[in-house]
């Protein structure tokens, strides 16, 4: 499993491309981090490869998903997960009911569908919380929801939009590493873009930096 | 002698086989019809009423009858308008419509009226007919046999006894009055029937030669015929409620000024309408009716049937019903809506007469006698007219 | 990409349906009115294009008079209007949620216009409530002859517009302040010394302007054309330009219809007049503004008068609780004469009185509410969800066509209206009557919806998308649910409009589908404020009834679920 893009380049016409033309690999298990200055462009590409870039922009080169081109599907049938700054839980459903939602429809019938919840919540040390109203949990917890959520919808790439950033210091550690466990654990490509070095150094995987923007934003 | 002749061989055309079948084909087809009538809607009483002779014609004939309220009559025949303008030569929304004056003229005149089918209804024959009687001639304008009367209408005032001893007694005598008591009185805005019959009601007490105002209005004799309302109505403004710089929409609403006290004198095309008022609450115990020495206009409330209405025969049923001497005298009863009947006495029978001479009276009722005579409406070009006049002197 | 053109077919479909349905009919009726008011109206015999209309229109007597009373009372009462909600908002808005705020005003919201103007015209004329209780005091026998209802500088109508009116832009205010960090320009407004009124002339209100300036237009269309109110509160000798039309077209002289068209064109001018001068003092206060901004002027000498708009404000609801408490006391009562400050007996016959028929005008009310609200509520959804499928944001000149109904008077085009759909065979009918409302319902569910939607923040969708969930799972699942309060409030607000909806049920339904409104104005024309009060009172209750659902059941629903609370209205 890998996610490969190639030559890819964003750019909002009739301007020039945000960034230098991009080539790179990431291989199952692995987090690549995207590094560079706030305003280059970082988000742009997440969202081009997740499949929510707005129509305004154009975009050139090819990502592929096991060597599949993904770019003609739509970000729902793209079978990439993606994490915010923010956890972005749905405020009208319970904690249990906002990974039930993610959950892949692969996996069928009430009671299975509830225990994989009750696993995923074990796992990521919310047992119990399963009523709960999301705004009610703590900034960790809600943190490690949002990602069980996104590993329940069983996606074969995960990115990551500088989810660490908005947590307090001691709570970052121990999130890079429960996040980079299941990258591991699922052995799915992952794509992770910060400006913060401690989190490319947190990855050791490789790191790609971009170079500031020629004409600004 | 030609009257009597006349309606002698209304009765006997009616009593022919001939048209008594042609009644019975009426009801026939006329059965499980609904008939939209539409009629002013801002009198609680006059509403009941209206209900009243639906469920009756519901019962003995299967038609009933649905008011459309209107807040004025013209929107009906804005309606008719409407449809003819788009064609709708049958099927029409409006089946039957409470009409009189220059509404009639409108619509008689722009061919939007069913007709002449009075003369059909089989109750006609207790109506005075003749080419002079109000039921012939509404607001000078014949007739025809277009539009079915179903109530009389006489002008009249009212004012609250509690505080004035003596009204004034000729429309003249307003002026002392008002410059005596200012701000006590008021009417309605002419652009409104009731504001322009108060203005007409003046114009007969003080024109020179009255005979004038039954011919249309012309330049020539309008100058003559006007300037003395004209002058005494310049007297009379500046005592007037908010010094004549505001005025009621409608009588409804003037009432209302009296109710609240604002204004001692009101008026109404209702002679019953005080003493019905005062049982509904509206008016003080002690208001009464007078009219001036002269005697008050006086007209017919008519039923018409428009060209396309989609319920014609129901509405000839209803328009028959309304004549028949029991509903006259159900409708004269002062607890029910105290309007004096159209019929004519002389043509009813006993058992009828009776009917009518045991009605319940009230102390706010007045006889037809303290009416006083009945004066004709002028030519309906003079109403026009004068309300134009109004608004060129007083609308700044 | 099939995201977009899945939304543009929605999009086209919206776009037809609405071409069809509501730009077609208002520009046929636009056209009839038209033809009439340049001497075009063959069933009365009028076939040849003249311009004696126009002639006779200007030479009706008051015609300027009521033209310039118009433009006064209309644009008056906006700019104060707007000014009081502005005021108001900047003291009340720390300490009032949008959602506390929505309650509080739903009464004046819920309440239609021709019920607040019997009502206050009871409470303000020298025989009135005031008058009544001051009468023992300064020893009045007699009420004063004062011209304080229908004077003759329209300041009745005035005030009563404004208490109609400073709700509904506080509603919509307070819906937009949502969409800006106002705490957090109030906060570096302060730090840099400017004093809270001029962070909010200088900072917040160019904010806000764009996100309203379109209800301010409905707000400014409305009163430069009231009929109602302008008839029970304004001025009677001349009136204002809608009345004055109004008893034009309902002359026994049918002819003067064409008089009354051609005035209809000039209201419609009168409109477009005003909206034109809003446009160029918006251009002039941006510029002005700009430079009073980079003087740099500071302090807090804009407090008192936010203090004082406040009060202004807090008088105006106290005026419009009084109106409606007198109705309700009213359709108690049996006599209540002057100088009685409460009735003298009692009596539930107005109630009761099986020929005030007010049953019926209630089933009929509450089915052209339920059908009317529906019908619009799922053209928004369908609208606004095409906008995001087509990742497109407001069409401008689309969105200025739904709110054409709002903006062109009703009486220029509903004549000519109804003899479209008296050639469709469809009037006096529920259709025809659904289908002109939704034409004034419709609009006023895009205002109250769009805003909300378009604030939902859009990271829940692209989560929900990313977890694999199509269009049609996020709109059910995520969209609908997370809008719940939104959605009701439109619906509410929806009810309310079609509720009090007159001129187009009267026309459409050729008087024949009553409804709470229809017999509550016929019966105005009389005399009892007793049955008036009834209707009014079930007029209101209605759509307030609405409202209160709106509140009640999201709270129910998501009781548990903080992140909804306060905020997303």
């Amino acid at each position: 499993m890998s996610l490969d893009l190639v030559d890819l380049a964003v750019r909002l016409p009739p301007g020039a491309p945000l960034f230098p033309p991009l080539t790179l690999s990431v291989a199952a298990g692995q987090v690549t981090t995207v590094m560079g200055p706030s305003g280059v462009g970082k988000s742009t590409l997440l969202d081009a490869i997740a499949g929510l870039l707005a129509p305004t922009f154009a975009l050139s080169g090819h990502i592929n998903l096991n060597g599949v081109d993904i770019r003609p599907l739509p970000a729902e049938a793209r079978r990439i997960g993606l994490m915010f700054q923010d956890p972005v839980l749905f405020p009208h459903l319970s904690v249990g009911d906002n990974l039930a939602f993610g959950l892949t429809p692969k996996i069928k019938g009430r009671a299975a569908r509830r225990d994989a919840v009750a696993v995923a919540l074990a796992s990521a040390g919310l047992s119990g919380l399963q009523d709960r109203d999301p705004a009610s949990l703590s900034g960790g917890q809600r943190s490690r929801a949002a990602l069980m959520r996104t590993l329940l919808a069983d996606p074969a790439a995960l990115l990551l939009d500088e989810p660490f950033s908005k947590l307090d210091v001691a709570l970052r550690d121990e999130m890079r590493r429960f996040t980079f466990l299941h990258v591991r654990e699922r052995a799915i490509p992952a794509l992770l873009v910060t400006h913060d070095p401690e989190d490319a150094a947190a990855t050791s995987g490789p790191v790609v930096r971009l170079p500031a923007p020629q004409p600004p934003r | 002698m030609r009257v009597s002749l006349t309606a002698a061989l209304s009765v006997a055309l009616l009593s022919t086989p001939a048209l008594a079948q042609d009644w019975q084909a009426t009801l026939d087809a006329a059965r499980g019809q609904t008939v939209y009538w539409n009629a002013w809607g801002g009198d609680e009483r006059t509403n009941a009423f209206i209900a009243w002779v639906g469920q009756q014609t519901s019962a003995r004939h299967g038609v009933s009858v649905q008011q459309v309220k209107l807040t004025d009559t013209a929107e009906a025949v804005t309606r008719v308008i409407s449809e003819k303008a788009a064609g709708q030569a049958d099927g029409g929304s409006v089946d039957m419509i409470w009409i009189n004056g220059p509404n009639f003229l409108a619509m008689k005149d722009k061919g939007l009226l069913h007709g002449p089918f009075v003369a059909t209804l089989p109750n006609a024959q207790y109506l005075d007919l003749s080419p002079a009687s109000p039921n012939s001639v509404d607001f000078t304008v014949p007739v025809d046999g277009m539009e079915s009367p179903w109530r009389l209408a006489k002008f009249v005032f009212n004012y609250d006894s509690a505080r004035i001893d003596v009204p004034p007694a000729t429309m003249a005598a307003f002026i002392d009055w008002a410059a005596a008591n200012p701000g006590r009185f008021t009417h309605p805005d002419p652009s409104n029937f009731m504001g322009a019959t108060f203005l007409k009601q003046a114009l007969i007490e003080l024109t020179p030669e009255v005979a004038v105002l039954q011919q249309p209005v012309t330049d020539a004799n309008y100058e003559a015929a006007t300037a003395p309302l004209w002058a005494w109505y310049e007297a009379l403004k500046p005592n007037l409620w908010r010094a004549g710089k505001a005025f009621p929409e409608n009588q409804s609403v003037q009432q209302q000024l009296m109710n609240d006290g604002e204004i001692d004198i009101a008026m109404s095309f209702d002679p019953a309408s005080t003493a019905g008022d005062i049982a509904q609450g509206l008016l003080p115990d002690t208001a009464r009716v007078f009219v001036p020495e002269g005697g008050t206009i006086g007209n017919v409330s008519f039923v018409a049937i428009p060209f396309n209405a989609a319920n014609r025969d129901g509405a000839m049923v209803v328009a028959n019903f309304l004549l028949a001497p029991e509903t006259q005298a159900h409708m004269q009863n002062i607890e029910v809506l105290g309007s004096f009947s159209v019929l004519d006495p002389a043509k009813l029978d006993g058992d009828a007469q009776a009917a009518f001479s045991g009605l319940p009276t009230a102390p706010a009722l007045p006889t037809l006698e303290a009416l006083g005579p009945t004066l004709l409406e002028p030519h309906a070009s003079w109403m026009t007219r004068l309300t134009a006049e109004w608004a060129q002197r007083y609308t700044r | 990409m099939t995201m977009t053109r899945d939304g543009r077919a929605l999009r086209a479909v919206v776009m037809v349906v609405l071409a069809i349905g509501l730009i077609g009919p208002i520009m046929a009726g636009l056209a009839q009115t038209g033809r009439a008011a340049f001497g075009i109206m063959p069933v009365l015999g009028a076939v040849e294009a003249s311009l004696t209309p126009w002639r006779d229109l200007l030479t009706e007597p008051g015609l300027w008079t009521a033209v310039r009373l118009t433009l006064w009372t209309g644009l008056v009462s906006t700019a104060l209007s707007l000014m009081l909600a502005v005021g108001f908002c900047a003291v009340t808005h720390a300490r009032m949620t949008t959602t506390s705020a929505a309650r509080w005003l739903a009464p004046f919201l819920a309440v239609p216009h021709a019920a607040l103007a019997i009502g206050l015209a009871f409470v303000l004329t020298p025989s009135g409530w005031i008058a009544r209780l001051l009468a023992p005091v300064i020893g009045l026998d007699r009420p004063p002859d004062l011209p304080i209802v229908n004077d003759p500088w329209g300041i009745a109508l005035i005030l009563g517009l404004m208490v109609k009116e400073v709700p509904f832009l506080l509603l919509v205010m307070l819906s937009a302040l949502t969409q800006i960090p106002v705490r957090q320009h109030l906060a570096a407004g302060r730090a840099l010394g400017y004093g809270r009124g001029l962070v909010w002339v200088k900072v917040i209100a160019p904010q806000v302007w764009p996100l309203i300036r379109l209800p301010v237009m409905v707000v400014l269309a409305y009163a430069l054309s009231t009929v109602d109110m302008g008839v029970i509160l304004g001025p009677s000798n001349p009136p204002v330009l809608a009345v004055m039309l109004t008893r034009l077209f309902s002359n026994p002289d049918t002819t003067r219809i064409l008089v009354a068209s051609a005035g209809a064109l000039l209201q419609g001018g009168l409109v477009a007049g005003a909206f034109a001068a809003l446009w160029f003092a918006d251009r002039l206060m941006r510029n002005i503004g700009l430079w009073w901004l980079r003087r740099g002027g500071r302090g807090s000498s804009a407090e008192p008068l936010l203090r004082l708009a406040s009060a202004a404000v807090i008088a105006l609801f106290v005026l419009g609780a009084l109106a409606m408490a007198a109705l309700l006391i009213w359709s108690f009562a049996w006599r209540w004469p002057w100088p009685e400050a409460l009735p003298q007996s009692w009596s539930l016959k107005a109630w009761a009185s099986p020929t005030a028929g007010w049953l019926r005008a209630l089933g009929n009310t509450v089915l052209l509410a339920s059908a009317t609200t529906a019908l619009s509520l799922v053209l928004a959804i369908v609208w606004l969800e095409g906008e995001d499928r087509a990742q497109r944001g407001r069409a401008g000149w689309a969105e200025a066509l739904i709110y054409l109904p709002l903006l062109v008077p009703q009486i220029g085009f509903l004549y000519g209206l109804n003899i479209l759909f008296l050639r469709l065979g469809i009037n006096g009918g529920y259709t025809a009557v659904i289908w002109a409302q939704s034409l004034f319902v419709f609009p006023y569910v895009m205002i109250a919806l769009s805003d909300p939607w378009r604030a939902l923040d859009p990271r829940l969708t692209r989560a929900a998308a990313s977890l694999g969930a199509g269009p049609w799972r996020r709109l059910l699942a995520i969209k609908l649910p997370v809008l719940l309060m939104p959605i009701l409030t439109a619906a509410a607000i929806g009810i309310a409009v079609s509720v009090a909806q007159y001129l187009p049920t009267l026309f459409m339904g050729a008087g024949r589908v009553a409804t709470l409104t229809t017999e509550a104005v016929t019966l105005s024309s009389g005399s009892d404020r007793r049955v008036t009060g009834v209707y009014a009172s079930l007029q209101a209750g209605l759509p307030l009834a609405a409202y209160v659902a709106a509140f009640a059941i999201p709270a129910v629903l998501h009781r548990n679920r903080a992140a909804l609370k306060g905020s997303s209205a």
